[in-house]
């Protein structure tokens, strides 16, 4: 028999009990359902910590050192790569070389510093670090007071709360206590001068050696170290001049210093092309004077932003071939991705339970419809079907309740979903947090559901259709 | 070409139906039950035969194991050259589809279906296409009056309607052999009368060969050639009603 004609009496057949045959549906619907609404749910969660974990800046950040730095970031880095002594210099040219590797969205020196910043002339001593431009998208500054900086070099500082509590002469309180708005009110628009050491490059050849006595300032040393003579005949010489720079208040943050969120470490955060400007002597300076002078300033670290968390992994790599120590929080997500996966199965297979019952729906409707219709089956057989016409007939009966309870169901699972999604929503406002999509229905659900809910179907009719397909003719006809 | 008991003669190449010492037991409980047991005999192709006997004579099941419902103990069933007993399950439905029509005492139709539908059902399984399938089913139910009932149900119609529609059905894919199984059974005379008409049309007209069973004697004289009769599954008489079903008696005989 043909496909169009299996189906069109598989419908007509269905028709003729309409009632028993939707209920039957309507079961297969609420398996389907409910399988769709857990995976959507899985595969929601797992969205949402995706999204979260993006937007923290944790998983598609790479941080490089140079392997000068003697700390590695694990023992692997210490044991593979070349030698400390031979590897090459994170300066500017390796900074472009890792900028320009693909997939790579900016890299940026890392540039930190402890120095004295006066507010009302009251000096003050903390960590400033430098903040490209880039990161005001991330969720560390989502609760921040006041606003981003105005440009990559306006002399702007951002405080971290904890900060600005101290300059405002209060006493440190537990952190979830303080009102950011509270602190921020009487700072934001006020100005701070931070007085630091610069580095100042002098001319490398011939007055290399007078790099000592070139003292400026009252805080000035060297760095060059005259125990050296081969080097030092091809080492640039530089100065230390103390300077200072106003800064005007724009921001109060919310994020904690001690946090993983970022590089949230420091307690004043300026521009990052404003830190690069100001040539701030590093602590790196020192040493690299020490292995392998050169004119170039080289940088503790490079932060290595990528386009997304799925490329880490190769960015990563690329740049261990160039010689330096990278390290990443991929293999901290590998693991949250795991659970997820384990997850999903979980909920898969409670989702599939209530699929497994309208099987069974299913296999008790069909083996009911092959009693009641012993005669038309026998008719059937009489004038000329096979017994694959029947049992063909039986699966398409099977298949076609399967394709329309997992319609059906598919709709429902996700109406579900949006009705929680609904509700959960504005319990999540009431607490005065962002909305939040929990539950999501890809199109590859959608169309496995379906597939599945036939393959449950057409399993189940695997048995009243034999049955029907082995009927007797003879006796099936005296059957009345 | 015809057999009588005192002289059964060989088998014949034209012969529509040849059953050689046929059997058909079964058990039922500790019983053994000889529903046909050692039958033999030939039917020319165009004759129209009578099968009679008392109920339980065995003449349905014999019916059956012509038309490949069942399948027989032992013997030959040989139904237009080809045996029945060595065919497998498809090869015995494609022979029910394409080589023997069936009409019924009860009728048969499905109830579900419509005349039209009915009808058509044998074309499905035919996999003959839809383009046609309509035509034929219209034609076929016209040929037996029915063009104005063919989008009623069988419940919506007489017994004698039912058992014309069936007839229609019988004939959609042109099978060379019509087993009737007491065909006007549940028919009152006039019905009865109306539907041993049209066979007897196909069997002149068409040329199919008709094997009839019925427990009606003058039924059996009126229409058939020959009858057949039959107790306790074994043969007990053959006899010819008329003149020997000559070719040159009827147009349209086959071959």
């Amino acid at each position: 028999m043909k496909l169009y004609d299996l189906s069109e009496l598989a419908l007509r057949n269905l028709r003729e009990s309409v009632l028993r045959n939707s209920l039957t549906t309507i079961g297969i619907s609420v398996g389907v359902a409910s399988l769709v609404a857990m995976v959507s749910l899985g595969i929601g969660l797992q969205q949402l910590a995706s999204r979260r974990l993006q937007s923290s800046g944790l998983f598609d950040t790479v941080m490089v050192s140079s392997r000068r730095d003697l700390r590695g970031f694990g023992r692997e880095d210490e044991r593979n790569g070349p030698a400390p002594a031979e590897s090459p210099a994170l300066d500017e040219p390796a900074r472009q070389a890792i900028e320009h590797l693909p997939n790579v969205a900016e890299a940026y020196p890392d540039i930190r510093f402890i120095t004295e910043l006066r507010y009302q002339d009251k000096p003050h001593l903390t960590t400033v670090a430098g903040l490209p431009a880039s990161s005001k998208n991330m969720d560390a500054f989502d609760g921040m007071q006041g606003s981003f900086f105005s440009s990559d070099t306006a002399p702007e500082a951002i405080l971290q709360k904890a900060f600005a509590e101290e300059l405002l002469g209060r006493t440190h309180e537990a952190d979830d206590n303080v009102n950011v708005a509270d602190v921020a009110k009487p700072l934001l628009g006020q100005e701070l001068v931070m007085r630091y050491a610069q580095r100042e490059s002098s001319p490398p050849t011939g007055e290399a050696a007078a790099g000592p006595a070139r003292a400026s300032g009252g805080q000035a040393s060297s760095g060059q170290a005259p125990s050296e003579p081969a080097s030092s005949q091809q080492a640039a010489a530089y100065s230390v001049v103390s300077r200072q720079q106003t800064l005007k208040i724009v921001g109060v943050s919310d994020l904690d210093p001690e946090s993983m969120r970022g590089p949230a470490r420091a307690r004043v955060f300026i521009p990052l092309k404003l830190a690069q400007n100001l040539h701030v002597m590093q602590p790196s300076d020192l040493r690299d004077t020490a292995l392998a002078p050169g004119s170039q300033p080289a940088y503790t670290n490079v932060s290595v932003r990528v386009q997304s968390p799925r490329y880490v992994q190769n960015v990563e790599d690329a740049v261990k071939k160039m010689g330096f120590n990278a390290f990443s929080l991929i293999d901290a997500s590998r693991n949250v991705r795991q659970f997820f996966v384990v997850l999903d199965i979980f909920l898969g297979i409670f989702g599939s339970l209530a699929l497994a019952v309208a099987s069974i729906g299913i296999v008790n409707t069909l083996v009911m419809a092959v009693l009641e219709r012993r005669r038309e089956i026998g008719i059937m057989k009489a004038i000329g079907a096979g017994d694959a016409d029947v049992r063909k007939l039986f699966f398409a009966e099977a298949g076609v309740m399967g394709i329309a309870g997992g319609c059906v169901g598919v709709l429902l699972g996700w109406t579900i979903g949006q009705v929680i999604n609904f509700g959960a929503n504005i319990w999540i406002r009431k607490q005065h947090l962002p909305p939040e999509q929990i539950w999501s229905t890809p199109w590859w659900l959608v169309v496995l559901s379906i597939l599945f809910s036939a393959l449950v179907s057409l399993l189940s009719g695997l048995y009243p259709a034999a049955r029907a397909a082995r009927l007797d003719p003879v006796q099936a006809l005296r059957y009345e | 070409m015809t057999s009588t008991p005192d002289k059964p003669s060989q088998p014949a190449a034209s012969d529509a139906v040849v059953i050689q010492n046929l059997c058909r037991h079964y058990h039922m409980g500790e019983a053994l039950i000889r529903a046909v047991d050692g039958v033999s005999f030939q039917v020319a192709a165009g004759d129209f035969v009578a099968l009679l006997g008392a109920s339980g004579s065995g003449k349905s099941s014999l019916l059956n194991l012509m038309a490949g419902l069942d399948r027989p103990t032992s013997g030959e069933v040989v139904v237009q050259g080809r045996d029945l007993a060595q065919l497998s399950r498809p090869e015995l439905a494609t022979h029910r589809l394409r080589t023997v029509g069936m009409v019924f005492q009860s009728f048969n139709l499905i109830p579900s279906m419509t005349l039209m539908e009915n009808v058509e059902l044998p074309m499905r399984f035919a996999e003959v296409d839809r383009g046609k399938r309509n035509d034929l089913a219209r034609e076929a139910l016209a040929r037996v009056g029915l063009t104005a009932r063919m989008n009623h149900r069988p419940s919506e119609l007489s017994g004698g309607e039912q058992q014309r529609a069936s007839l229609a059905r019988a004939l959609i894919n042109r099978p060379q052999v019509l087993l009737a199984d007491e065909p006007t059974g549940n028919l009152d005379s006039r019905n009865g009368t109306e539907i041993m008409n049209f066979i007897r049309e196909f069997n002149q007209t068409l040329g199919m060969t008709i094997i009839m069973v019925t427990h009606e004697r003058g039924l059996a004289e009126r229409y058939a050639r020959r009858m057949i009769f039959l107790a306790d599954g074994k043969i007990t008489g053959d006899e010819l009603t008329g003149p020997a079903p000559a070719a040159s008696t009827t147009l349209g005989e086959p071959r």
